[in-house]
C-alpha cells in the first residue's frame, strides 16, 4: 500500500514534468548557452579564439545534423570574430544572422554600419 | 517506517523542486501585440549575489526562441549597450523605448527582476533559491503584455545519520560543494525553461513550424 503510494507520488511529480515540454525543439543550441554564461562567470573561461572554435563547431554539428542553428549563434560568433580583429569573417557572420533571421536587421545593420566607419576612420588616418 | 518517511520526503522534494510552477498569468495583450522579436535587457539585480544578473540572462535565449520567437543575441546586446554608455543593468533598465526601436528594432522588451538569488543555509540543509519576474513590453506602446514568475529550489538535504551534528556536518559539506559548482545556472536553467514552456503563448517560428508540420 504505501510502495503503490509512493510510486504515484513519483508517477505525479514525472509527469507534471513531462507536460510542460513541447512537442520538439525548433533550433540545435549546442554550447552557446554554456559559452555565454561561462564568458560572464569568470572572463577568460571563454577567451573569444575559444569561443570561435566552439561555436563553429555548433554550427557545423547543426548543420550535419540537418537542424536549424539557434538565434544569436552566428551573431555572437561575428561579435568573436570582430573581437579578434577577423573583420570580414565577423561581417559574414552578422549577415547571415540577419539572414536566417530578418527580425534582427535594424540591430545588425547598424552595427555592420559602425564596422565600416570605424575601418575608414582607420584608413583615413 | 523509517525508510518510508525519507522516501515520502524524496518524493515530496521531487515535487516540489521539480514542478513548482508559477500560476497561470493573464496573457491576453500578448495575442493582440503579437511580437516576433524579444530584446531581452539584462535583468536588474535586487539580491546580493554579484552573478545573478548575467547567469540569469544566459539561461533566458533557448526558452524563449524555443517557444517561437527571435531573441536577441543576449551578449552582443550587452556589449553594444556597454560600448554606448550603459555600463550596468541599472542603467541599461532605463533605456527610452523609441531608443530601442531605433537602433535595435526590438517589437518586445523583457525587463527581468531578480528577486532572490543563491544558497541559505538552514538548520539541517541548504537550500539554493532562484527567484525573478519577468515583464515584457511592447516597444511601440510602452504596454505591458505579459508577466511571469520564474521561482525554483534545490534543497540538498542529505541525512547521513549521527543526528544534528552529523546533519549540520553534512549541509556545510554540500554548501561548499555546491559554491564550487554553483548550482544557480542550472537551477535557473530548468526554472526558466519551465515558466516560459508553460506561461507563455508560442511565437510565430513556432506557430510557422506546427502549421508546416500540419500541412504535410
Amino acid at each position: 500500500m504505501q510502495k503503490l503510494f509512493i510510486s504515484g507520488l513519483l508517477l505525479a511529480a514525472l509527469s507534471a514534468c513531462t507536460a510542460t515540454r513541447g512537442p520538439g525543439q525548433l533550433y540545435y543550441w549546442g554550447d552557446y548557452e554554456d559559452l555565454i554564461y561561462l564568458s560572464y562567470k569568470k572572463p577568460g573561461n571563454a577567451t573569444p579564439a575559444e569561443q570561435i572554435e566552439r561555436l563553429s563547431k555548433v554550427i557545423d554539428r547543426a548543420q550535419a545534423e540537418g537542424k536549424a542553428v539557434a538565434p544569436g549563434v552566428y551573431a555572437q560568433l561575428g561579435m568573436m570574430y570582430a573581437m579578434v580583429g577577423n573583420q570580414p569573417a565577423a561581417e559574414q557572420m552578422l549577415m547571415e544572422e540577419k539572414a536566417r533571421f530578418p527580425e534582427s536587421a535594424v540591430f545588425i545593420d547598424g552595427m555592420l554600419e559602425r564596422a565600416k566607419q570605424m575601418r575608414e576612420e582607420r584608413a583615413a588616418q | 517506517m523509517n525508510k518510508f518517511i525519507v522516501l515520502m520526503c524524496l518524493a515530496a522534494t521531487l515535487l516540489l523542486s521539480g514542478c513548482d510552477t508559477a500560476p497561470q498569468q493573464e496573457n491576453s495583450l500578448i495575442y493582440t501585440y503579437a511580437p516576433r522579436s524579444i530584446l531581452v535587457i539584462p535583468p536588474m539585480n535586487n539580491s546580493v549575489e554579484v552573478n545573478a544578473s548575467y547567469t540569469f540572462m544566459s539561461t533566458l535565449s533557448r526558452p524563449l526562441a524555443e517557444k517561437g520567437y527571435y531573441v536577441f543575441p543576449v551578449a552582443v546586446i550587452d556589449n553594444f549597450l556597454k560600448e554606448n554608455g550603459l555600463p550596468t543593468p541599472a542603467e541599461m533598465n532605463g533605456i527610452a523605448l523609441d531608443k530601442i526601436q531605433q537602433h535595435i528594432g526590438a517589437d518586445a522588451v523583457l525587463y527581468v527582476s531578480i528577486d532572490e538569488w543563491g544558497q541559505k543555509f538552514q538548520l539541517v540543509s541548504s537550500v539554493t533559491i532562484v527567484r525573478a519576474t519577468l515583464t515584457m513590453v511592447d516597444t511601440a506602446t510602452g504596454t505591458e503584455i505579459w508577466k511571469a514568475r520564474v521561482s525554483g529550489s534545490d534543497s540538498n538535504s542529505n541525512q547521513q545519520g549521527g543526528g544534528i551534528a552529523g546533519a549540520i556536518l553534512s549541509a556545510v559539506v554540500s554548501q561548499i560543494a555546491n559554491s564550487l559548482q554553483d548550482n544557480t545556472y542550472e537551477l535557473s536553467r530548468q526554472a526558466t525553461n519551465r515558466t516560459v514552456a508553460a506561461d507563455l503563448p508560442k511565437g510565430p517560428y513556432r506557430l510557422e513550424a506546427e502549421a508546416a508540420m500540419g500541412a504535410k
